[in-house]
């Protein structure tokens, strides 16, 4: 059978329904596979090939002790309404089989499907009817739930369900019949698109056609605020142009869900709005939204030209006033902080003058009404004001990366001073314990952490990582380098595991390190190689072997002892100064003699000394080859999961 | 083309046509309609309430002098509540926008998420801002907590900004060229306010008095909030709005302040505490008081 339910709510905030649909995947609907899909103000389930019942069941019940006598299993038989006779024996125990009939369709949606309704988890909720009363993302006020030609009879928060529907706000009916089989046809007719595909196609070709540029994520929330999308383009004068073109664009994408228009690589005087009707022959929509977004960019010049009042220099003092956190002081305190760090990561005159001006935007009318602004204005600013271009690239610059897809800063003074403070966040919010746990990290703590990762590999900055680390950022940190390194650059967790074991020093050097792993990894004698490292780690390690006397040659039997001293004396020399590959490869020829040394000695030897000396070979090797990466840390194929 | 008057008595018309009993604004100052006693103390409780009323709303920090064309010191708010939501409140509040003569057959409207919290109050709710061809006219909230009373039946709050209503239906840039009755614009009714609040609360104001004031304030309103007695048989007596008007002074005293940019970090977030303090207070005792 046919089933189609639909959840009428008032409007659900865009960013939550992927989410919500994820979980109405989910629903049990006695086998059927649900599709979803959602607007707004419904979300809906439809499923075909729904059974009529549900299957019969064979149930077994435990009866008396067949010792117990027949009038013991009468008694029993009674008790569940059947005949002595349909008793069997299992073992000493009397049994019955007992058919549960299959349960009708509508019957057990009926009873389910509100509990499932109101078990979707939303990032908040709320309740309407009653303080008693069920909660849900919006009021829930109407409820279609059809199955073939039925429907499924239930209540929530003093909703009955039924077969009708309800059409866009304005432009459809409000009482609308509808039958699983003509649900979306119907909603069609009265200005409601259903499929969130079709709605997302729509704009995207409308607009591209009035020439927007396609921003994804406007694109997502237009998406699911619309049950019937149009795309409009309407203009602004010219002159705005002259304001920022980050302004603009943030004006238009963030305050007003617009999607931009390009022309020739350069911002046009125009944008792209999407409304949630099917047309403005008149043209009052494009008109009204012209005017607010006049009004907008007015506010932006008078932001720009008040702002211009105050230099940024001057507003370092009004800092003391900006709260960084409840228990860690003011933006002020963070900026000497950082200044410091500036210092310790011999940041240059201009890195401190950046790490000084760096949050004095805050303090702006510019950055007050978009937020999102921050750096980015600071930098604008500053460079208006007449700062150093380095510095100003600094400021402007010194929030990114924002994300694993961003950029890092430009300048050598932005990647600085974005360290600075990143670290700064990292350091004092771990020291007052505010810990990133699971998904919860309210201060985007893990974001600065790989930002950091980030900036340090790419600008191949010459610092010592771990120096830069308090102990109880350690851990929290090494994990961020190694999402980064496996996640990002698609390295395998073993070879990023072997090489940050033996590193200590920059995470450029990881990453060459890393490079020269990954290339000679293939090649024929690496994972044999890197077996037999590991065999002479457990060996070492089951000798109890401490490094101490150092190798006395006379003791060396001729032959494959002798000759893997050899070979190792050669490839020692000849890797010394070598690159990180030049090394692995040389390292990586010493198989056919270590191989041929397991196969030939003893390592146990009979004579104390000889034996000493055989593991002082073994360790002296393993500790000498191990310098680029420990190679007992790669997972060889005999071994993988 | 309807006036800025026109517009106030056409809603206040269409709500009273909808039960609700239409008040005048409140004699002290308010941040946000919401404060009014009429919504704050009238949303507690089990009493069903319909109210409407323009409210005069004063953020001194948004003060521009007169000189920007969208921002005011001073807004004019209608507020209405409706408590319990009814199930059609949302095609109410459309038919409000059609009474002010919007069709919304020919214009986009469109509701985006926007949950309101007012800290110094104890109060939040879930809900959206109102958008009209890209412009937010309205405000939407359904209360959930108010002095941090979880909410029995859950009011509806629509606010209009009528300044921005006003403006969209007369095609205008500027609230100043609104007209506001026939022949006379919002500049010449409201500028000189506008200009000489921003004067007072940025310039003149002395930070001292203004810290003194709102330490008086508290100051009787503690003194009340200590005196009411639960048990006793004349409680209904008891100045309960009295006290929560002692609320609304200290909290546009702190705005005041802030606005001079006078609070410092470790002090807001105190400040903000010792008015929520003092709301909470006269919702807990309006409650005592009306069971």
């Amino acid at each position: 059978m046919n089933f189609l339910l639909e959840i009428g709510t008032e409007e659900i905030p865009h960013w939550m329904i992927p989410q919500a649909l994820d979980q109405l995947a989910r629903i049990d609907l006695l086998g059927a596979r649900p599709e979803v899909d959602a607007t707004p103000r419904r979300l809906v389930v439809r499923a075909w090939g729904v059974p009529e019942r549900t299957p019969d069941q064979e149930q077994i019940v435990k009866g008396p002790p067949v010792s117990a006598g027949e009038k013991a299993a009468a008694g029993f038989a009674k008790k569940h309404g059947v005949d002595a006779s349909a008793l069997r024996k299992l073992g000493d125990y009397y049994e019955l089989h007992k058919v549960v009939p299959g349960r009708d369709a509508f019957e057990v949606l009926a009873a389910t499907l509100p509990a499932a309704i109101l078990a979707i988890q939303w990032p908040k909720t709320m309740y309407w009817t009653s303080k008693q009363g069920p909660r849900f993302i919006r009021p829930i006020r109407w409820i279609v739930a059809l199955l073939g030609d039925g429907i499924l009879d239930f209540e929530i928060a003093g909703v009955r369900s039924g077969d009708r529907t309800r059409g866009h706000r304005r432009l459809g009916a409000a009482q609308i019949q509808v039958t699983p089989k003509n649900y979306e046809s119907e909603l069609r007719k009265n200005f409601v698109i259903v499929s969130s595909k079709e709605r997302r196609d729509k704009i995207q070709k409308e607009a591209a056609a009035l020439g927007a540029r396609l921003d994804p994520e406007i694109l997502e929330t237009l998406t699911f605020i619309t049950e019937y999308p149009t795309a409009i383009r309407g203009a602004f004068e010219t002159s705005y142009l002259s304001l920022p073109e980050e302004v603009l664009a943030t004006v238009m994408k963030h305050h007003q869900k617009y999607f931009s228009v390009e022309s020739a690589g350069k911002l046009a005087p125009a944008f792209v709005a999407v409304m949630n009707t099917n047309g403005d022959p008149e043209g009052l929509v494009k008109r009204g939204n012209e005017r607010v977004l006049r009004a907008r960019f007015n506010d932006a010049r008078f932001f720009w030209d008040t702002d211009q009042h105050r230099k940024l220099a001057d507003r370092v003092e009004d800092l003391r006033k900006v709260t960084f956190h409840a228990r860690l002081g003011s933006y002020f305190e963070k900026t000497q902080r950082v200044i410091a760090l500036v210092e310790e990561l011999a940041g240059n005159e201009h890195a401190r003058r950046a790490a000084l001006l760096s949050k004095t935007d805050l303090t702006t009318e510019m950055v007050k009404e978009f937020t999102e602004l921050q750096g980015v204005v600071g930098g604008l600013y500053a460079r208006a004001q007449g700062e150093p271009e380095a510095v100003a690239r600094a400021i402007y610059d010194h929030y990114r990366p924002a994300g694993m897809e961003d950029e890092i800063p430009s300048t050598r003074e932005g990647q600085i001073v974005s360290i600075a403070d990143k670290l700064d966040t990292l350091r004092e919010c771990f020291r007052i314990g505010l810990i990133p746990t699971g998904s919860k990290d309210p201060f985007a703590l893990r974001r600065a952490a790989q930002g950091i990762v980030k900036i340090l590999v790419e600008a191949k900055l010459e610092y010592d990582f771990y120096a830069l680390l308090t102990p109880e950022l350690t851990d929290f940190m090494l994990e961020r380098v190694q999402h980064y390194f496996r996640e990002v650059r698609g390295f395998k967790y073993d070879e990023v595991n072997a090489v940050l074991a033996s590193s200590r020093g920059t995470l450029a050097d990881v990453e060459q390190r890393l490079i020269a792993l990954a290339q000679v990894r293939p090649t024929e004698n690496f994972e044999p190689l890197a077996a037999s490292f590991k065999r002479i780690r457990n060996i070492l390690k089951q000798a109890g072997f401490e490094a101490g006397a150092s190798l006395q040659e006379s003791l060396l039997e001729p032959g494959p002892e002798r000759d893997l001293y050899d070979a190792y004396q050669r490839v020692r020399q000849r890797i010394q100064g070598a690159g990180y590959r030049a090394a692995l490869e040389g390292i990586a020829s010493l198989r056919p003699s270590v191989d041929l040394f397991f196969d030939k000695v003893l390592v146990n030897a009979g004579d104390p000394a000889v034996r000493v000396n055989r593991l002082t070979l073994l360790s002296d090797l393993l500790t000498e080859f191990s310098t680029v990466a420990d190679f007992s840390e790669i997972v060889t194929s005999g071994e993988q999961k | 083309m309807d006036c800025f008057q026109d517009t106030v008595f056409k809603l206040k018309r269409y709500w009273a046509d909808r039960g609700a009993i239409i008040q005048e604004p409140y004699d002290i100052e308010v941040g946000a309609g919401t404060m009014c006693p009429e919504t704050f103390l009238r949303v507690l409780g089990p009493q069903p309430y319909r109210v409407a009323y323009v409210q005069p709303s004063r953020r001194p920090a948004d003060g521009r002098y007169g000189e920007n064309p969208n921002r005011l010191y001073k807004h004019q708010q209608l507020q209405v509540i409706l408590k319990p939501s009814p199930e059609d409140v949302i095609d109410q509040y459309l038919g409000s926008i059609e009474a002010i003569g919007i069709d919304l057959k020919k214009h986009d409207i469109k509701f985006e998420e926007d949950n309101w919290e007012a800290p110094t109050l104890g109060a939040w709710g879930i809900g959206w801002q109102v958008m009209l061809d890209g412009l937010e006219i309205s405000q939407f909230t359904y209360f959930q907590q108010c002095g941090g009373f979880d909410l029995e039946l859950v009011p509806a709050e629509l606010t209009y900004g009528l300044e921005r209503i006003s403006a969209f239906l007369q095609g205008v840039d500027s609230v100043y060229e609104i007209e506001w009755a026939p022949g006379v614009k919002y500049a010449e009714v409201r500028f000189a306010d506008e200009l000489q609040s921003s004067v007072y609360n940025f310039e003149v104001a002395q930070i001292d008095r203004l810290r003194l004031l709102f330490n008086e304030y508290e100051a009787e309103c503690k003194r009340l909030l200590s005196l009411y007695d639960g048990k006793s048989e004349c409680k209904k007596r008891f100045p309960v709005i009295p006290a929560y008007e002692q609320v609304l002074k200290c909290s546009h005293l702190f705005n005041l302040l802030d606005a001079r940019g006078a609070i410092s970090v470790t002090e807001r977030v105190g400040m903000i505490k010792r008015v929520r303090d003092l709301a909470v207070g006269a919702a807990k005792m309006w409650v005592d008081q009306q069971a």
